[in-house]
């Protein structure tokens, strides 16, 4: 359609505006992280670099940047295996049910966080409380796995819906043993959906806060816990901002991966 | 990885086709529908218990106090619309910010920009979302930089549901923004080229040709939305001051008040808003655009 150059004009100072929304209150944070007054006080008189050594520093951020890593890690091993398997089951079976299961899956992220949460919680105190386990590191895996299967499934579904099953027919003709065919063809085949998958699985689950409120135990700090406890402490403010400046720069990170394997993420929303 | 299983499929699915599916689906049935699901059921029938008011313990009697608690008592409506507010404000505020942008990225920027401009709108989307508030936290703190664009501390909006708004609009924004761009990508622009031949201005092309065309579009981001800011009750935490929130009751009835068939019977009005939402957008279409 013709446009006007008015209307071009227009057009283009909206996407300005847009990009300046997203961006201005993410650089205001990293800024911030310099900014040598204790309150932020706006704008910055002196600059400094303390507070990224405090932070350094911080014992209590440290470990909840460890116990975040290994519950996303554990978090994404779990949905991967799941969600591959839905996802072979799905194509290469039909089976009573089929439609009900691809739904299900979709189900612990459409609903809200606290749903889940607290369903989650009450089920576990009243079954694995009952035989001795208490909520911990484990509690929180399950939690972050029952709602990371979608990504790794949608991925690895689209993949094999796209890539059908005529090379490992091919393969199996050719005198291969089926785990030969897995190694050499299907495998290859849905690495990099396995890889689109796990990583926004890391990212869903190192991100979310809801269900993990409800699922870790007394004594189990995530870092967006860590975050959340410490936002509201005046004298922990400087540090908790150089926290929140380091995690807007390691999302560049996911991207850039993204960018290498060419893939739009957008199978289903983080927390 | 139970690797074997799965390399028998494409080979020979027809030897023993049904062990291959229940060892396939095993694991995976077992998680989501027995703990998953069950969980979730034990959650709703929960809801139909009660707590006694002495000992604190619950009481497994089908009731329908807390509903009746819920429907009677005039907080819980309010709290129940005031959500329902907030996330409608939320969604149509991001769609009035997202159509210009969609519309710039797919029709108006030359390819190469538009693959920097997709980039430029999802890179937010892997910064944490505690991040993005606590952003908007010091943002719109009392002194905080909206306060000296609007003339001194106190003068900006501050912590309130206006902060809560525009927040959630700003957290949620991209959910809207991609599908809206994906629904105009595939617009085809023969199809703006026509309307043009046969006399149309921009403005009329737009009102009658691609606007009814973006609907399912912008059912399907609203569905992110809408959904996301029914449930939350973190960022209004953050940024809303003293503003409650059908989360922040069902948070504050597990911890404080330790009355779960009660936290459970006030999660069910989100989750049935959410399906009658999901009855109505389907009608649009707006459930295969996801």
């Amino acid at each position: 359609m013709t446009l006007s150059p008015a209307a071009r004009w227009a057009l283009r100072a909206a996407m300005a505006l847009g990009l300046t929304f997203i961006y201005v209150p993410l650089l205001l944070v990293l800024v911030n992280s310099f900014n040598g007054d204790r309150t932020f006080a706006w704008p910055p008189h002196d600059l400094t670099t303390r507070w990224w050594a405090a932070a350094w520093a911080s014992d209590g951020a440290r470990q909840a940047l460890l116990t975040s890593v290994q519950a996303a890690l554990g978090a994404t091993a779990t949905a991967l295996l799941l969600g591959t398997l839905v996802a072979f089951a799905v194509h290469r079976f039909a089976f009573f049910g089929r439609d009900t299961l691809s739904l299900l899956i979709v189900l612990p992220i459409a609903l809200p966080g606290i749903v889940t949460g607290i369903a989650l919680d009450s089920a576990w105190r009243s079954v694995m409380g009952e035989l001795g386990i208490g909520k911990g590191l484990l509690s929180v895996v399950v939690g972050h796995a029952t709602f990371c299967v979608v990504t790794v499934y949608n991925n690895v579904l689209a993949r094999l819906r796209r890539t059908g099953t005529t090379l490992e027919e091919a393969s199996a003709d050719l005198g291969a043993r089926p785990w030969q065919t897995f190694r050499y063809v299907t495998f290859p085949l849905i690495r990099s959906a396995l890889l689109a998958g796990g990583l926004l699985a890391f990212a869903l689950s190192f991100d979310e806060i809801i269900v993990t409120t409800f699922t870790a135990g007394p004594g189990l700090t995530t870092l967006p816990l860590w975050i959340f406890t410490n936002l509201f402490r005046p004298n922990q403010a400087p540090v908790v901002n150089v926290v929140a400046a380091v995690l807007i720069i390691a999302s560049v990170i996911p991207v850039w991966v993204a960018q290498r394997l060419a893939f739009t993420p957008g199978s289903g929303p983080p927390r | 990885m139970d690797a074997g299983v799965d390399g028998d499929q494409g080979v020979s699915m027809h030897r023993h086709p049904r062990w291959q599916l229940a060892g396939l689906l095993a694991a995976p049935v077992l998680w989501l529908v027995v703990a998953y699901l069950g969980a979730l059921g034990v959650l709703m029938v929960s809801a139909f218990w009660t707590v006694n008011g002495f000992t604190g313990g619950i009481v497994r009697e089908f009731s329908l106090a807390n509903f009746r608690t819920i429907l009677g008592e005039e907080v819980y409506r309010t709290v129940t619309l005031r959500s329902v507010g907030v996330a409608a404000a939320v969604t149509v505020i991001c769609a009035v910010v997202a159509v210009p942008m969609a519309f710039y990225m797919a029709k108006v920027a030359s390819a190469r920009s538009r693959h920097w401009l997709v980039i430029a709108v999802l890179t937010p989307l892997w910064a944490s979302y505690l991040v993005k508030a606590y952003a908007w936290r010091v943002l719109l703190g009392n002194g905080g930089p909206i306060d000296s664009l609007f003339g001194g501390p106190g003068r900006g909006p501050g912590y309130g549901l206006t902060a809560t708004v525009i927040v959630l609009a700003y957290l949620w924004l991209p959910y809207m923004i991609l599908p809206i761009y994906a629904g105009l990508d595939r617009l085809p622009d023969s199809l703006l080229e026509a309307s043009a031949d046969l006399g149309a201005r921009a403005g009329h092309t737009l009102r009658r040709i691609v606007l009814p065309l973006l609907v399912p579009s912008v059912a399907a981001g609203s569905i992110f939305t809408f959904s996301l800011s029914l449930g939350d009750y973190i960022t209004v935490q953050i940024v809303g001051g003293k503003t409650q929130l059908i989360g922040n009751l069902v948070y504050a009835n597990i911890g404080a008040a330790g009355n779960l068939p009660f936290a459970a019977a006030l999660a069910t009005i989100p989750v049935l808003i959410m399906v009658i939402y999901l009855i109505a957008v389907r009608r649009s279409g707006a459930l295969e655009e996801l």
